[in-house]
């Protein structure tokens, strides 16, 4: 959450609210809604480490609202979380140790581990494939996000099949 | 949203359902079994041999499709899944078991009641279309219907209605060759479902279609699904496979999985829940 949120004052001051509203326009309806009390609690962790800084402004009919900005430290940070390459995907390793080990324990069968993994995937599956034929086609970030779960999505289930062609 | 119907399906209602056809064999004074499947297999087995050396494809494999119902087929290669289509469809014969199609016993057919079956009750789409290349894109979609036995006017209108539910009226006049991938497999679905048949048999039908495509194919065949149609699907797209009401896994010739495809429950994010950006 803290990048984004940096990337977002890097083009004006805004008070939480109206970072909450910019996320969810930008990312569309695919995005699920950022928690207001997250975006505040981020906020608040970001000007302690002074990267962004925040002043009240006075409202006549409403509680004054607080409205942040980037520091130029906060752009500092923005610069290199923008130079970076991001980490990769990592593997869905919780089902993986699962397989390895819970045969060993007598626990669980792998055939039906795998069985019940597959079936779980289809369902989010087909979650994905409904929101992709639903999807608003002016909402590039929204279809583009489900495309990107779809695939990795894909990824995952080759890899099950892989699995099956080994382990069992 | 409204169901929506597969052009030229009768007038009263959608499809008609098939006969349930009385299966012999219950305990004498029991009501006969009713077997409602429009597909059933049992036992079902085929081995191929070459130079004296015997391969099992499917080593016994049972199912059931019920009418209107979209089954795709999955596994790794190697695990039978063509094989199983094309013995369903009956483009090579089983080497045991039994298949049953609306009630009929159909595993023993010969080559020519295999022929005549796929014309009225299988409709066949494969990876690489197949299209007849020295016909026209009309004239490939009508041949089904002629050879069927509807007169040429009957065939036509048919074919008019097929090629412009899936977008394709104006290339009725072109050689298949002339037309992209996509445009093709449209044709193939088309000729597969000219003469309304019981089942559908696709072969990894977007299997050589770019993702755009892809995307089209599987709208039709949603389309159709909805429209009453009954898919037996092999793929190994799970995008594809996951627009199905059931999955099969075939490993090693035989049924690893069927299992019913079951949407996640919609959280108070709506399916977005299913995705989660970090950052």
């Amino acid at each position: 959450m803290r990048q984004p949120l940096l990337a977002l004052l890097a083009k004006e001051p805004a008070h939480g609210y109206e970072l909450k509203l910019a996320l969810e326009q930008i990312f569309g309806q695919a995005y699920p809604s950022p928690n207001i009390g997250q975006i505040y609690v981020t906020l608040k962790r970001l000007e302690q480490d002074g990267l962004v800084r925040s002043q009240d402004v006075e409202q006549t009919t409403r509680p004054n609202k607080r409205v942040y900005e980037l520091t130029p430290a906060g752009r500092e940070a923005l610069r290199s979380w923008a130079d970076e390459p991001s980490e990769g995907p990592r593997v869905r390793d919780e089902f993986f140790i699962k397989l390895v080990l819970a045969p060993m324990s007598g626990l669980a069968d792998r055939m039906e581990l795998m069985n019940k993994q597959r079936r779980h995937y289809f369902g989010i599956m087909r979650s994905l494939t409904q929101m992709q034929a639903d999807s608003d086609p002016a909402d590039t970030p929204g279809r583009l996000l489900i495309e990107g779960a779809i695939l990795h999505l894909q990824a995952d289930l080759d890899w099950l099949e892989r699995c099956q062609e080994e382990l069992v | 949203m409204t169901r929506q119907r597969w052009p030229g399906k009768r007038d009263t209602g959608g499809r008609v359902a098939p006969p349930r056809a009385v299966v012999s064999g219950g305990l004498p004074g029991s009501p006969p079994r009713t077997d409602t499947a429009l597909l059933r297999t049992s036992g079902l087995v085929k081995v191929y041999r070459a130079d004296g050396v015997a391969v099992q494809a499917l080593r016994g494999v049972d199912f059931e499709l019920a009418a209107g119902e979209f089954v795709a087929v999955m596994g790794p290669s190697g695990s039978g899944k063509s094989t199983l289509l094309h013995v369903l469809g009956g483009l090579e014969p089983a080497t045991s078991g039994e298949i049953w199609l609306r009630g009929q016993r159909v595993d023993r057919l010969s080559t020519a009641g295999w022929a005549v079956l796929r014309r009225r009750q299988v409709g066949f789409v494969f990876q690489f279309f197949n299209l007849l290349s020295n016909m026209t894109v009309a004239d490939n979609v009508e041949l089904p219907a002629l050879l069927a036995g509807a007169t040429p006017r009957q065939a036509r209108k048919r074919r008019e209605e097929l090629l412009a539910e899936l977008g394709i009226a104006d290339k009725a006049g072109m050689a298949p060759s002339r037309l992209s991938g996509g445009e093709q497999q449209r044709v193939a679905l088309a000729r597969a479902l000219a003469n309304e048949p019981s089942l559908l048999l696709a072969d990894e039908p977007t299997g050589n279609l770019d993702s755009s495509n892809t995307r089209d194919v599987l709208r039709l065949l949603r389309r159709a699904h909805a429209g009453g149609q009954a898919i037996l699907m092999v793929t190994h797209d799970a995008r594809v496979a996951s627009l199905a009401d059931r999955v099969i896994n075939l490993f090693d010739g035989m049924v690893a999985d069927d299992a019913k495809i079951l949407p996640r429950p919609r959280g108070a994010n709506g399916v977005a829940d299913v995705l989660e950006l970090r950052g």
